[in-house]
C-alpha cells in the first residue's frame, strides 16, 4: 500500500478570475476525493464552476485566473505547489484532459500521427519508430478504421466523432492514472455520443484509469458515473453515489434539475422548471447560492452558507432544508 | 379543401457545391420529403446534424428557394410572390438567441419590426401597446422594452425571439432548435411557455430539435430524418415505444437516459462508423451502409414511406 489515502484529493479549492468589474470566485471551496478506477461525475449548469475545477487540477487556467487557496493532492503530493516544469511532466503522464470541441483542441497544421507522437515523445522514452508504433497502437485501440492512413491525415479530414477518438488516443497514450473529460460528447450527435461513451467505458476497463466526467447532461452522468458531485455557483451542493443523487436527491437544486427534464413516466406531464435565472457570479448572495431561486428557502438560507450535512454514508448535501425541523424549532416560529 | 394547415409534398432542396474549376455537384440536403401538419398540432422533427432538418424548416418559409416540390399553407401554395403574405401567418424561432437578435435594436424595435413590415398599426402608441402586451405574454417586464439584447440572459433572449415571432399573430411557427442553447433549468421554462402559447393561441409548431426527450415531451407526432430523407413518421409515443426503422431504433437506444438503473440495464445498439457525406450518397436506401439488416435489395432501390397502420409511416424494405 502506498502512503496516500486517495489517488486525487481536492481540498477546499478556491479559484478566481480578475476581470474589469472585480473578482469572480468561479470555484469556492470545492473538495472531493477520487480513487483509482472510479468514475466521478461533476454536473452543473454553465457558470457553475465545473470546468474551472477541472482546469484548476491541470493548472491550465486563463491568464487572469489563479488558485487562491486549497490543496490538490495527487498521490499525497500537493501539486498546487509545483512549478511549471513539474506540471508539464504531470500533464499527460499522470492526468490527461479531453475537451468539448475536438476541432479547436487539435492543431490544424500537424498530422494526427504527429500530434499523438508528440505526447509520447514528451512523456516516455519511446522515440522514432517505437513512438510511431505506439501511436498506431493507440489509434487502433480507440477504434479508428484504417489507422495507418489516419496517422498521415490532418484533423480537418476527420469527422467530429473521429477527432474525439484521436483526442482520447492522445490523452491515453502515456497511460495516465486519471482522465478528465470536459463535456467530451456535447458537440457530438447522439449516435456518435453513444460510440464515444461506449469507448470510454471499454478503455476504462482495459486500462483501469479513473475518470472525472464534467458535463451538464444528466443522461451521460447516469450512464457513466459511480459517484456524482452537483455544483451550483462555484460550490458543491450535493455529492453521493449515482443512485443516491438520482433516486434520493436532498438539495433543492438537484431536485429542481431532475424535475425539469422530461423523462420516462413523467414524459407527457408538464415540466416543473426552476424559477429565475442563473446567478450572477459578481453578485453572489450572502447565504446559499441557490436561495434566490429556491421555493423552500427559509430565513437562514439568506444569511448563512449551508454546511455539508450527512444524509447517509454515501450521500452529503449542503442544504438547510434537510434539518428544517431543527432550524424552525430553534427559531421558534413557522417558516416564512 | 384539406384540414391541414401545412402540406409539404416532395420537397427537394439541393445546393450546388463546386467540386472542380467548372464542375458543380448537387448536395441533396433534402430529398423528396412529404408531410403535413394540422392546426394546433406539434410535429417534432429529429435527426443528427447534417440530416436536413433545419433545411426543411428554412425551405418551407423560403429562406431558401426549394429546388422542387410543393408547399401548401392554409390551402394556398407558397410561391415567391405570396411569401410576404404567408409570413404574416407563418413565423420562425431560431436556435441561437445571440446571433438572431440585432444588437443595435432595442427590445421594443426587435419585437415591433414584424409589425412594421406588415403595417399592422396606425399610431406609434398602438405599436407600443402591442409590443408591451407581447412582452407580457412571454413573461418579460415592461421596463425591458428600452433595453438592448446583450443585457439579457439566454433564456430571456429566446423569449424576445418568441415574442417577435408571435407579433403577427401567426397560425404556425417553425421552431429551429429553440431550446438547445439553453441550460436545463431554463429549457423547462421555455418549453412550458411554448405549450402554454399553443393552448392559448392554437398555434401549430414544427419543432426541430436533436434532443429526443424534449421532442417526445412536446410533440404530438415525430418525424425522423436521415441524410435528407424522412425514414419514419408516427405518433410521438408510438414512435418512442415501437420504433420500426433500424435508424430510429438505434437513435433511441443511443439517448442517454437520466436514470442510472435503466441506463445500466439498457442494451445500446451502437451504430458503426459515421454518417456518409451527402455529396457522396450511397445508392438505394441512404442508411444501408450502417444498417445491420441491409440486403442487396437495399442498394438497388430507395424505400418509400409506407403506412404500417395507424398512420405509422416507415421507409424500410426489411422491417
Amino acid at each position: 500500500m502506498d502512503n496516500y489515502e486517495h489517488l486525487l484529493s481536492v481540498q477546499d479549492l478556491q479559484t478566481s478570475f480578475t476581470i474589469d468589474s472585480g473578482e469572480v470566485q468561479a470555484v469556492n471551496g470545492v473538495s472531493f476525493n477520487l480513487d483509482a478506477g472510479k468514475v466521478l461525475g461533476i454536473v452543473g449548469e454553465s457558470g457553475s464552476g465545473k470546468s474551472v475545477t477541472a482546469y484548476s487540477i491541470m493548472q491550465i487556467l486563463a491568464d487572469n485566473g489563479s488558485i487562491k487557496s486549497g490543496t490538490i493532492l495527487y498521490k499525497g503530493e500537493d501539486i498546487t505547489k509545483w512549478n511549471e516544469k513539474q506540471m508539464s511532466s504531470f500533464r499527460g503522464k499522470c492526468v490527461s484532459i479531453i475537451f468539448q470541441d475536438p476541432m479547436t483542441s487539435l492543431n490544424p497544421v500537424f498530422t494526427v500521427g504527429n500530434q499523438i507522437k508528440e505526447a509520447i515523445v514528451l512523456h516516455t522514452d519511446k522515440r522514432g519508430k517505437e513512438a510511431e508504433a505506439r501511436a498506431l497502437e493507440m489509434l487502433t485501440l480507440v477504434g479508428i478504421n484504417e489507422p495507418e492512413k489516419r496517422l498521415k491525415q490532418y484533423p480537418f479530414e476527420l469527422s467530429g466523432g473521429m477527432r474525439q477518438r484521436v483526442m482520447i488516443a492522445m490523452a491515453l497514450a502515456c497511460e495516465p492514472d486519471i482522465l478528465i473529460a470536459d463535456e467530451p460528447t456535447t458537440a457530438l450527435d447522439v449516435t456518435i455520443q453513444a460510440q464515444i461513451l461506449e469507448l470510454m467505458q471499454d478503455l476504462q476497463k482495459k486500462m483501469g484509469m479513473a475518470i472525472i466526467m464534467v458535463t451538464h447532461d444528466l443522461g451521460v452522468i447516469a450512464e457513466m458515473c459511480d459517484e456524482i458531485i452537483v455544483m451550483y455557483g462555484g460550490r458543491v451542493c450535493e455529492r453521493g453515489t449515482a443512485d443516491e443523487i438520482f433516486y434520493n436527491p436532498r438539495h433543492e437544486y438537484t431536485k429542481g434539475l431532475l424535475r425539469s427534464i422530461p423523462e420516462g413516466s413523467r414524459m407527457k406531464e408538464r415540466l416543473v422548471p426552476i424559477a429565475g435565472t442563473p446567478i450572477n457570479m459578481l453578485r453572489m448572495p450572502k447565504g446559499c447560492a441557490f436561495c434566490p431561486r429556491c421555493d423552500a428557502a427559509m430565513k437562514i438560507c439568506l444569511e448563512e452558507i449551508p454546511e455539508e450535512i450527512w444524509i447517509n454514508e454515501n450521500h452529503k448535501a449542503s442544504c438547510w432544508c434537510n434539518i428544517r425541523d431543527q432550524i424552525l424549532a430553534g427559531e421558534g416560529k413557522t417558516n416564512e | 379543401m384539406s384540414d391541414n394547415i401545412l402540406e409539404v409534398e416532395h420537397l427537394k432542396q439541393y445546393f450546388p457545391i463546386r467540386t472542380g474549376f467548372f464542375e458543380t455537384k448537387p448536395l441533396k440536403a433534402v430529398d423528396d420529403v412529404s408531410f403535413s401538419i394540422k392546426p394546433g398540432e406539434t410535429l417534432g422533427l429529429v435527426g443528427e446534424s447534417g440530416c436536413g432538418k433545419t433545411t426543411v424548416g428554412r425551405s418551407i418559409i423560403r429562406i431558401y428557394k426549394p429546388t422542387d416540390g410543393k408547399v401548401t399553407f392554409d390551402g394556398e401554395e407558397i410561391t415567391d410572390k405570396n411569401i410576404l403574405k404567408i409570413r404574416r401567418k407563418m413565423q420562425m424561432v431560431f436556435q441561437d438567441p445571440y446571433s438572431s437578435l440585432n444588437p443595435r435594436m432595442t427590445v421594443e424595435d426587435i419585437i415591433g419590426e414584424p409589425l412594421d413590415v406588415h403595417k399592422m398599426y396606425k399610431t406609434r402608441a398602438e405599436r407600443r401597446e402591442k409590443v408591451l402586451s407581447l412582452m407580457e405574454t412571454v413573461g418579460l417586464k415592461p421596463d425591458h422594452a428600452s433595453r438592448y439584447a446583450h443585457e439579457f440572459s439566454g433564456g430571456q433572449r429566446q423569449r424576445i425571439g418568441i415574442a417577435r415571432a408571435l407579433a403577427v399573430d401567426p397560425k404556425f411557427i417553425i421552431c429551429d432548435e429553440p431550446v438547445s442553447a439553453l441550460d436545463v433549468s431554463i429549457q423547462a421554462q421555455v418549453i412550458n411557455m411554448f405549450e402554454d402559447l399553443q393552448k392559448e393561441l392554437g398555434v401549430a409548431y414544427l419543432f426541430i430539435a436533436h434532443d429526443l426527450l424534449v421532442v417526445q415531451h412536446i410533440s404530438n407526432r415525430i418525424a425522423v430524418m436521415y441524410l435528407g430523407h424522412m425514414v419514419e413518421l408516427a405518433d410521438a409515443n408510438e414512435l418512442m415505444d415501437n420504433p420500426v426503422h433500424p435508424y430510429t431504433e438505434s437513435l433511441l437506444s443511443a439517448v442517454p437516459i437520466p436514470d442510472p438503473k435503466i441506463a445500466r440495464a439498457k442494451q445500446r445498439i451502437v451504430l458503426e462508423g459515421d454518417v456518409p457525406s451527402p455529396l457522396n450518397m450511397p445508392t438505394g436506401c441512404p442508411f444501408r451502409t450502417r444498417c445491420r439488416y441491409a440486403t442487396e435489395e437495399c442498394a438497388a432501390r430507395c424505400p418509400e414511406l409506407t403506412d404500417r397502420g395507424n398512420g405509422h409511416l416507415v421507409a424500410c424494405l426489411n422491417k
